[in-house]
């Protein structure tokens, strides 16, 4: 299935902003960042679709993942 | 040092150092600044007459080694909002009065006539003099001006133009120990010091050292503290991409209120983003990370760079960059930057300034997007005091008045910043009870609604949000006390050796045994104390409510309303 993945801060070192990805049906979130060789406890936050989502959601067709690294401000 | 209180009389032009009152003696920063104002200035005043009072308080370890204890505190009541007000910022002045020995400058009465003064505070005391060189000068041209008239490295607090016309969105600016400015922003205070005919403050502590009770326990907690500061992975980001980091992650969560409000994402964010910013500052030779104290081991400040290699700002923020960017439809970073280079300068509130402008684009006053025309309307209005200025000036709620637009959005007639209440709930209820109108620092609930920092409350759901904001609210409450940026608290909220290394350093200095229960009952004693004021000023909980349209125009994309009732906002006080 065809999903756009989102990088931002510094997970898009060496890799990039945002790319149309395909994974098989049922994939986890969880395995796509494995997949793009990021370290899973550096990830802060995981959208999908502009929810709030975790490493253990599954990702559907069309959807949009955007993943963070652990950030904050104010 | 023993600690006094140092009060100037404008009225009468008098000074006088006054040993410190006991039921101030356990208070610094913002806990002393409204615990001051409750007791000396009458609720009902007019926040530029001589009733009011601007009172001014390092923290409880400002001065000291402690790691992130500069920031100084600001209150007095808000000409903006008609509550209470306590702003703090960072820059020396902080370290330097609590060197003086000052627990407290506090600035009363009024002049009669025309005449401008400066004061000089040095551990003696404070002297008054006339100033007349200054006056309607920038905030930069009296920062250079100084370096050059008096000597040595002397900590400043000053007023732009925006100030001296009173404005009620006017800031005070403190000088950082690169010649830069930082902020005391929100409310307006700068106008309070206006109208006592105080341009600018300077302050020497000459050989003046903070005492500690127990410098051994007190290295010992510092070294403690400073490690949770610096190994929690949120200072790391700070550094690396300051505050600004936040535009995209706000974008995706869909809470980034766009065009005055109407929308939840900006088709500019890349553009405006912290990624973008970072990526700029090194390609023109700028600096990534910079602190606005000594001793600040996050360093989110920047010096941004124009196109040719020129400083053109620094401590560029993300609320100023989306207030300007996002709200505005601006997504150039290059005006956004000079605009916020001119704000510093006429010393005005960049948010509430920014927002401003966005209901001004609403009204038609200029077209969203027009960069250009908020640069001009900077120079040629607000910094000469032109009716439209003026209007502009006094905050987005003197604007919507003027033009007569409904989607206005502030709370007690402040700007609301960044967040959308709608689709970040926890801020609706921060923005709504905070006690000093719509403020994103007083509750920071997007930690936990959209950072995963101290555990996870869905941004988009009723359930927990007043408790999560309750709880963020005393807590920074108590932290805004102890001199230390409210950025310590993403360590605070994750790391369990932070807060009690913070209580070691409290007592370290003071030789006392502080508790966690104490720290949680200083905050609520703080905002009980503000919300009495608030009441005997004339406020009510229905005060405590979003503008009408969060309740009605539902944002996209998530397509949601602020729908908290009445009742359910005003549980926030059960404590």
């Amino acid at each position: 299935m065809q999903l756009t993945v989102k990088l931002f801060a510094f997970f898009r070192d060496g890799r990039f902003k945002e790319e149309g990805r395909e994974y098989p049906a049922g994939t986890k979130v969880g395995e796509i960042v494995a997949d793009l060789g990021i370290d899973p406890d550096e990830v802060g936050v995981v959208m999908i679709n502009s929810l709030q989502s975790s490493l253990k959601a599954t990702v559907a067709e069309g959807d949009n993942l955007a993943i963070f690294p652990v950030i904050g401000g104010g | 040092m023993t600690e006094k209180i140092f009060r100037v009389n404008m009225t009468d032009l008098t000074t006088s150092v006054e040993a410190v009152p006991a039921a101030w003696a356990g208070h610094g920063g913002r806990g002393l600044t409204s615990t001051i104002v409750a007791a000396e200035v009458e609720p009902t005043c007019h926040p530029l007459g001589p009733k009011n009072k601007l009172v001014f308080a390092p923290g409880l370890l400002s001065g000291t080694i402690a790691a992130n204890s500069g920031r100084l505190s600001v209150g007095g009541k808000s000409p903006l909002t008609g509550t209470i007000k306590e702003s703090n910022a960072g820059g020396t002045s902080a370290q330097f009065l609590a060197r003086c020995g000052c627990k407290a400058l506090i600035i009363e009465g009024q002049p009669k006539g025309d005449v401008w003064y400066s004061l000089a505070v040095t551990p003696q005391g404070v002297t008054i003099s006339q100033e007349k060189e200054l006056i309607g000068k920038g905030n930069f041209a009296v920062a250079e001006t100084l370096a050059n008239r008096l000597p040595g490295k002397l900590g400043l607090i000053t007023i732009g133009s925006a100030g001296e016309m009173r404005m009620a969105s006017a800031n005070i600016s403190v000088k950082d120990p690169d010649g830069g400015l930082r902020s005391h922003g929100r409310g307006g205070l700068g106008a309070v010091m206006g109208s006592k005919k105080v341009k600018f403050i300077s302050i020497d502590p000459q050989d003046g050292k903070v005492e500690i009770a127990d410098t051994e326990k007190f290295k010992e907690a510092n070294r403690a503290f400073a490690k949770a500061l610096v190994d929690h992975p949120v200072s790391k980001a700070l550094g690396q991409y300051g505050t600004n980091v936040l535009v995209n992650i706000i974008n995706e969560s869909g809470g980034l209120p766009t065009k005055n409000f109407t929308l939840g994402q900006f088709d500019g964010h890349e553009k405006i983003s912290g990624e973008t910013m970072h990526d700029t500052i090194n390609l023109r030779g700028g600096k990534v990370k910079h602190n606005c104290h000594p001793g600040c081991v996050i360093q989110c400040s920047q010096i941004y760079n124009d196109a040719s290699g020129k400083k053109l700002t620094s401590g560029f923020e993300y609320e100023s960059i989306w207030a300007m960017g996002a709200d505005c439809c601006v997504d150039n970073l290059d005006q956004i930057a000079e605009a916020d280079r001119l704000m510093d300068d006429i010393g005005i509130d960049t948010i509430e300034t920014s927002v401003a402008m966005g209901v001004a684009m609403e009204a038609g006053v200029l077209p969203f997007g027009d960069g250009a025309g908020i640069l001009r309307i900077l120079q040629e209005d607000i910094a000469k005091g032109t009716p439209l200025g003026r209007i502009i000036g006094n905050g987005a709620g003197s604007v919507g008045r003027a033009f007569g637009v409904t989607r206005v959005p502030v709370v007690k007639n402040q700007a609301i910043p960044a967040y959308d209440p709608r689709s970040i709930k926890g801020m609706g209820i921060t923005y709504a009870t905070s006690t000093q109108g719509a403020d994103h620092t007083m509750g920071y609930t997007i930690a936990t609604n959209i950072l995963g920092v101290g555990g996870s409350v869905n941004p988009l759901v009723k359930e927990g949000q007043v408790e999560l904001s309750r709880n963020l609210q005393i807590a920074t409450a108590a932290i805004d006390s102890t001199g230390m940026c409210l950025f310590i608290a993403f360590a605070a909220l994750d790391d369990a050796t932070c807060l009690p290394a913070l209580i070691d350093l409290i007592n370290a200095r003071f030789g006392i045994a502080l508790t966690g229960d104490d720290v949680v009952n200083l905050g609520k004693y703080i905002l009980k104390t503000e919300r009495a004021f608030n009441t005997a000023a004339g406020f009510t909980n229905v005060d405590d409510r979003l503008p009408e349209f969060f309740y009605t125009e539902p944002v996209p994309p998530h397509n949601v309303v602020f729908d908290f009732s009445g009742e359910e906002i005003d549980t926030f006080w059960n404590f």
